[in-house]
């Protein structure tokens, strides 16, 4: 079950642009239902409009023909749908089991010692959203941090403060693994 | 360790290009298996004694055989649905195969497609896997242009789309019905069986579900046939296995190996031991789900389904290896997969929607050292009362471990109970295990 928090105040009612319903043509072409698309329009809605207020929402279901009630109902279900504004780097940490046995605790301390977070996650520049999540599928190579798309693994400290230094500093985000191709891993001091 | 059949091309560079797929003998065997009968293909599956790759270890063949005949669908269209929404805690094999061999896992999906008289195929892949979606997504690309997939593939008069599907986060969705229900733009809900989807399915129409890795192996069987597939592995376990290796062990990562390996083999062998040369306290053999095991117990199995069943009472399950070492405080690791269960559980049914967070509110308790020994008979109550009590295996998966823990490792939950009043610390900001520090 999702937690997230109440869809937050209005930005004003949307439309789309004709670049945007073209894309929704060849995601409606995919699938025999048009309410089989909200999952892949609820995606695209985020990634034009930031995140998924009760306008955007409203528009997803006007467009596919849908009842409001029902995309609001998929787009809590989903962790990955935002219902609220988040910073412009999400960082999703993995506490799970295989992450925890290999040090996930302390990343996830140093990161809120850096990062401060509010209740919501962010920090205080706005910069950052800070969430804990389940496991990622990155077990081998905990401790670990998804920013945005991107998974950044064998964290530590140092390598933290590297990537949210660069970030502050306006840096692009690091080239993620897994660059080598690499899927088993020799010991690491 | 044998010969590799899901990770053989992983050490190729560009292994993810049609170009050196193709070169890698990839779509090769689509020439064949247009040349068979769609039963025969599904018969050689059958004999081959794959069983599904997801965790559940259900006979591929017979899941395909399942669909209803062309006649008794009316009409209906089946759908093949590849399960990549690999969520199991301790399991990261299909990503790689994802990310590293994308047109293997294609291949195989054509061949089942024509096995199963399907036309249109889905990979639904976790919201996570962004980054390995727009590399699918290329891949599919790259497989349209080239006529692999389409109108007429390669002229054999057999029509088949594929589509990728983006989910967006919820571990449910890898629950075959969960999936359809996902698919059909509902919440990730697990749906009551019968009618098993192989009858009535995403759309109300025939599908099947497979997991990447069991699809995977496909044009290898068709290529090296059946025999050849269940002369590896055990009698009742053919074939090579995927494992992903985490947590207190010197090199993690994703093995293949033939199944029925000797587990202490595995562990000391293929994954380098135990860290640290610590002594082993415990391993989840099959992702966080199934039952844990004791160091005892792992010196009795091998690597494949009725070993580790009979001799641990656990099940190997998506092949999701999780070790852990002396140092590990059991009761925050079940405390730790507790809340993941917690979270991740969809409300449908009662007794899991209250139930995970039940137990994982006496777990915090037991943990942080405020719990009765009484708390302890309830967690065992609320497991029992979960299992098998709820629409999906969700349920079982969040009770199973609770149970195994307990049995298991009883002393360590007796110890955080049995402390005289008073002498409580809490303990809750200490790590799981020494292994990481």
């Amino acid at each position: 079950m999702s937690h997230g928090a109440a869809p937050a105040a209005s930005r004003g009612p949307r439309e789309w642009s004709h670049d945007q319903l073209a894309k929704i043509d060849v995601i409606l072409a995919k699938y025999p239902t048009k309410q089989s698309a909200i999952m892949p329009v609820l995606w695209l809605a985020q990634d034009d409009f930031g995140w998924l207020d009760l306008d955007v929402m409203r528009l997803v279901a006007r467009t596919l023909q849908i009842p409001p009630s029902h995309v609001h109902a998929v787009a809590s279900f989903y962790t990955m749908f935002k219902k609220v504004p988040t910073g412009r780097y999400v960082i999703d940490v993995c506490q799970t089991l295989s992450c925890a046995l290999v040090g996930a605790e302390a990343i996830i301390a140093h990161l809120e010692r850096v990062l401060e977070p509010d209740a919501h996650g962010n920090s205080k520049d706005g910069l950052f959203t800070l969430h804990k999540v389940e496991c990622l599928a990155s077990c081998g190579s905990g401790p670990m941090m998804q920013v945005n798309e991107h998974f950044y693994e064998f964290l530590t400290p140092d390598s933290v403060d590297q990537i949210i230094h660069g970030l502050r500093s306006g840096n692009p985000l690091p080239t993620p693994r897994p660059e080598a191709n690499e899927w088993q891993w020799a010991p690491r001091s | 360790m044998g010969p590799k059949i899901l990770s053989a091309n992983w050490d190729v560079p560009g292994s993810h290009t049609l170009d050196v797929a193709r070169s890698r003998g990839t779509y090769s065997r689509l020439a064949k298996a247009f040349s068979l009968q769609p039963s025969e293909i599904t018969q050689v599956v059958k004999d081959s004694g794959l069983r599904g790759r997801g965790g559940a270890g259900f006979p591929t063949g017979m899941k395909w055989s399942f669909v209803p005949s062309k006649e008794k669908r009316g009409g209906k269209p089946v759908y093949l649905l590849c399960n990549a929404d690999e969520s199991e805690p301790g399991t990261f094999k299909d990503r790689y195969c994802m990310w590293l061999d994308p047109h293997l896992l294609i291949e195989g999906m054509i061949i089942a497609a024509w096995a199963l008289d399907c036309h249109t195929a889905y990979i639904y892949i976790r919201g996570e896997f962004r980054f390995i979606q727009e590399r699918l997504d290329a891949a599919v690309a790259e497989a349209y242009a080239a006529g692999l997939l389409g109108k007429n593939i390669l002229g054999s008069g057999f029509d088949f789309d594929l589509h990728v599907h983006l989910g967006a986060g919820a571990y449910i969705c890898g629950e075959e019905t969960a999936l359809i229900s996902s698919l059909e733009g509902e919440k990730g809900q697990p749906k009551l069986k019968p009618p098993f989807p192989a009858v009535e399915g995403a759309w109300k129409a025939p599908t099947v579900v497979n997991n990447v890795e069991t699809l995977a192996a496909v044009p290898w069987i068709l290529e090296n046939g059946a025999a050849a597939y269940k002369a590896l592995g055990t009698e009742k376990a053919p074939g090579t296995k995927l494992f992903s290796v985490s947590g207190h062990v010197n090199k993690p990562g994703v093995y293949e190996i033939p199944m029925g390996m000797p587990m202490r083999q595995f562990l000391d062998e293929v994954c380098g031991g135990v860290k640290g040369g610590k002594k082993l306290k415990a391993i989840i053999p099959g992702g966080s789900s199934v039952p844990v095991m004791t160091a005892d117990e792992v010196d009795k199995c091998s690597m494949d389904y009725e070993s580790i069943n009979a001799n641990a009472g656990s099940y190997l399950g998506s092949g999701g290896f999780i070790v852990m070492d002396e140092t590990t405080d059991m009761v925050a690791a079940l405390t730790n997969l507790l809340r993941f269960y917690a979270h991740e559980s969809c409300g449908q049914c009662t007794p899991c929607r209250e139930g995970c967070g039940w137990m994982y509110q006496i777990l915090c308790r037991v943990r942080d050292g405020y719990a009765t020994p009484e708390d302890l008979g309830t967690l065992r109550d609320l497991a029992d009362n979960i299992h098998s009590k709820t629409i999906c295996f969700f349920g079982a998966s969040a009770a199973m471990p609770v149970q195994s823990f307990l049995t298991k490792f009883r002393d360590e939950f007796l110890q955080r109970v049995q402390r005289p009043a008073g002498s409580m610390t809490v303990v809750a900001s200490a790590p799981i295990a020494a292994g990481g520090a």
